[in-house]
C-alpha cells in the first residue's frame, strides 16, 4: 500500500490541479481582495499612518497583505474537499485500492500551488506600486519558507473545516477570522498605537511575529528573536491542524 | 482462483449496525453465488445502503462478518478494495473533467498499465466516445450514470456493487443500465444491486432478498418468491399497454443513446426495432 502513497498523490493532485487550471477565478478572486486593500491603504490610508520607520509604507504593509492572501486562498480548499465529500466522489475513491492519506495530501498541495501563484501576482502588482526589497537570495528563500509553513498550517485547518461542514458557506466561513486577524496585528499600524489591551493581543498573536520577521527579512534587517516565535507558533498551529485533521479524517472514514 | 470458485462471492452473517439509537440493521445473513446478480430490495430507509457501505469498507459493522471475494471486509479492507467496485446512489463523477479524463483518473489510482486505451475502449463500449472530450457536467443524468457505471467497471473487479443504480433515471436510461448490468453477469462478475423497483428485480435478478426493518425476511429466486403467494388464478384482463410501453415504443428503447451518440453499436437490435416504428 505505502508504495502507492506517492504515486496515488501525485494522481490525485494532478487532478486538483486541473480543477483549479479550469477555474483560474479561483487564483485571481484570491488575489483580488488583497491588492484592493494594498491599493486603499497604501493610497488612502497610508498617508495618515505613522509606522514610525522611514520605510515606504508599502513595504511595511506588504507581509500582512501576504498572510491575508493566503487566509482567503485556504478557503478554497474547504470548498474543493467539501465538494468532493458531498458529491460521492470521495466515496469512489475511498472504496478503492487508494492510499487514504493521499486524498488530503492532494488537497493541501494543490493549495500550496495555488497560494504561492497568488502570492506571486500579489508581489507582482506590488511591486509595480513600488515595493522594493534588498533582500539577499538567503532572506528570500527564510521568506518563502515562511509563507509555505503558514499556507501548510492554514490548509491542514481548512481540512478540518472542509471534513466538518455541514454547508457548503460553513465550508469556507472559517477563513473570514482568519482574514481578519492581521488587522489587529503590526501588520498595519505599529501596535504602540493600540489601547493596552488591543496592543497585548495585538502583540502576542501568532500574526505580529510572523509579519514582523517577515519585514525584516525584505529590509535585510536581523530578525532577532522574533523568527523563533513565529517558527513556534507555525509548527505548533501546523502540527495542531494536521492532528485535528487527521483525526475527524480517520473518525469518519474508518 | 479454483479452490476460491466453490466460495460465495459474497458471504454476509448476522450483520448488525446502529446510528444511535436507530438499529438499521438487526442481523442480516445471507450470501451471494459468484457471477450472479443479487437483488436486495427494501422500501427506503430500510438499511439497504448502509448495508452495501459495509460491504465496500466505507462502514464499519458493530456486529457480525462480512466477506466478499474471500475476504473479511473488517480485517483486509484493502484486498477487498482490490476486489470491488462501487456505484453508489449518486454517479460519483468528477464534474470539471472530461468523461475520458474521469475513467483515465480511475485506472490509474486503479494502478493499470495503459488508463487512456482503457478509457477509449470503455467510452465506445458506452456509447460516450462523443461525448468523452466533453465536461461531465455537461452529461444528461442517463449519460452521466453510464460514465459512472463504465468507472466502475475499469480494473474488472469481480464484485461490483450497484446502489440504486436507477434511480432517478429515465425510462430509455433504465434499460440501457439493465442491459449493462446483465452483460456483466454473463462476463461471470458478480453484481449485488439495490433497488427499490420491484420491477427491476424481476427483470435483472437471479435471487432476490427482501430487507425489511433490518433482517433479510425472503431470500430466494423469483420463482420462489412468487410460490409464497396462493396459486395463481385464471382471469381474463383486457391487455392494456402501460403508459411506460407506449413512452417506450413513441420514443424508441434507446433513444438517448441514439440521439447523443449515433454510431454507436451497442443495443443495435432495440435501436433499429425503435426506428422502424417511427
Amino acid at each position: 500500500m505505502t508504495t502507492h502513497v506517492l504515486g496515488d498523490t501525485r494522481v490525485l493532485t494532478a487532478r486538483s490541479l486541473t480543477h483549479i487550471l479550469r477555474s483560474p477565478d479561483t487564483i485571481i478572486t484570491t488575489a483580488v481582495t488583497p491588492i484592493a486593500l494594498m491599493l486603499l491603504f497604501v493610497y488612502v490610508l497610508g498617508g495618515a499612518i505613522n509606522t514610525g520607520s522611514d520605510e515606504s509604507y508599502i513595504n511595511y504593509m506588504l507581509p500582512g497583505i501576504l498572510l491575508i492572501t493566503i487566509a482567503s486562498g485556504v478557503a478554497y480548499t474547504s470548498y474543493r474537499l467539501f465538494l468532493d465529500l458531498q458529491g460521492g466522489i470521495f466515496e469512489r475513491f475511498q472504496s478503492m485500492p487508494v492510499a487514504r492519506s493521499s486524498m488530503l495530501w492532494a488537497h493541501v498541495l494543490t493549495s500550496l500551488v495555488a497560494n504561492l501563484a497568488s502570492m506571486a501576482i500579489v508581489i507582482g502588482v506590488a511591486l509595480i506600486m513600488g515595493f522594493r526589497t534588498g533582500a539577499s537570495v538567503a532572506a528570500w528563500l527564510a521568506v518563502i519558507g515562511i509563507m509555505v509553513l503558514f499556507t501548510l498550517a492554514m490548509t491542514w485547518l481548512a481540512v478540518v473545516a472542509g471534513l466538518s461542514a455541514k454547508t457548503v458557506d460553513g465550508a469556507s466561513a472559517f477563513s473570514y477570522p482568519l482574514i481578519f486577524l492581521p488587522f489587529i496585528s503590526s501588520a498595519f499600524v505599529p501596535t504602540e498605537s493600540m489601547p493596552a489591551p488591543v496592543a497585548w493581543f495585538a502583540e502576542n498573536q501568532p500574526v505580529t511575529s510572523i509579519v514582523d520577521t517577515t519585514r525584516a527579512l525584505f529590509a535585510g534587517q536581523p530578525v532577532g528573536s522574533d523568527i523563533w516565535v513565529a517558527l513556534a507558533w507555525l509548527v505548533g498551529i501546523l502540527v495542531i491542524a494536521y492532528v485535528w485533521a487527521v483525526a475527524i479524517y480517520r473518525r469518519k472514514f474508518s | 482462483m479454483t479452490t476460491d470458485q466453490a466460495l460465495p462471492a459474497i458471504r454476509v452473517q448476522g450483520i448488525e449496525k446502529s446510528f444511535k439509537d436507530l438499529h438499521v440493521l438487526r442481523g442480516v445473513d445471507f450470501e451471494v453465488t459468484r457471477g450472479s446478480i443479487f437483488a436486495l430490495l427494501g422500501s427506503n430507509g430500510a438499511g439497504k445502503t448502509t448495508l452495501v457501505r459495509i460491504l465496500s469498507t466505507l462502514l464499519k459493522s458493530d456486529a457480525g462478518t462480512a466477506t466478499v471475494h474471500g475476504f473479511d471486509v473488517a480485517a483486509k479492507p484493502n484486498d477487498v478494495r482490490e476486489s470491488i467496485s462501487l456505484t453508489g446512489q449518486f454517479a460519483a463523477v468528477d464534474e470539471v473533467l472530461t468523461g475520458r479524463e474521469n475513467l483515465v483518473l480511475v485506472a490509474k489510482l486503479r494502478h493499470l498499465k495503459n488508463p487512456g486505451a482503457i478509457a477509449d475502449d470503455l467510452l465506445a463500449m458506452f456509447g460516450l466516445t462523443e461525448a468523452g472530450g466533453r465536461r461531465a457536467a455537461t452529461y444528461s443524468g442517463g449519460m452521466r450514470r453510464r460514465l459512472d457505471i463504465s468507472m466502475s467497471l475499469i480494473g474488472d473487479p469481480p464484485v461490483i456493487f450497484l446502489d440504486e443504480p436507477t434511480t432517478g433515471l429515465d425510462p430509455q436510461a433504465r434499460i440501457e443500465v439493465w442491459q449493462t448490468v446483465k452483460q456483466l453477469a454473463k462476463g461471470g462478475t458478480t453484481v449485488l444491486l439495490t433497488t427499490q423497483y420491484l420491477d427491476e428485480a424481476e427483470h435483472l435478478a437471479d435471487r432476490i432478498a427482501i430487507l425489511h426493518e433490518g433482517r433479510i425476511i425472503q431470500n430466494g429466486t423469483l420463482a420462489e418468491l412468487k410460490q409464497l403467494l396462493p396459486a395463481a388464478k385464471v382471469e381474463y384482463v383486457e391487455k392494456q399497454p402501460s403508459l411506460e410501453d407506449v413512452f417506450l415504443t413513441l420514443v424508441g428503447h434507446t433513444g438517448e443513446a441514439a440521439t447523443d451518440d449515433a454510431d454507436t453499436t451497442r443495443a443495435s437490435g432495440s435501436a433499429s426495432a425503435g426506428k422502424e416504428l417511427r
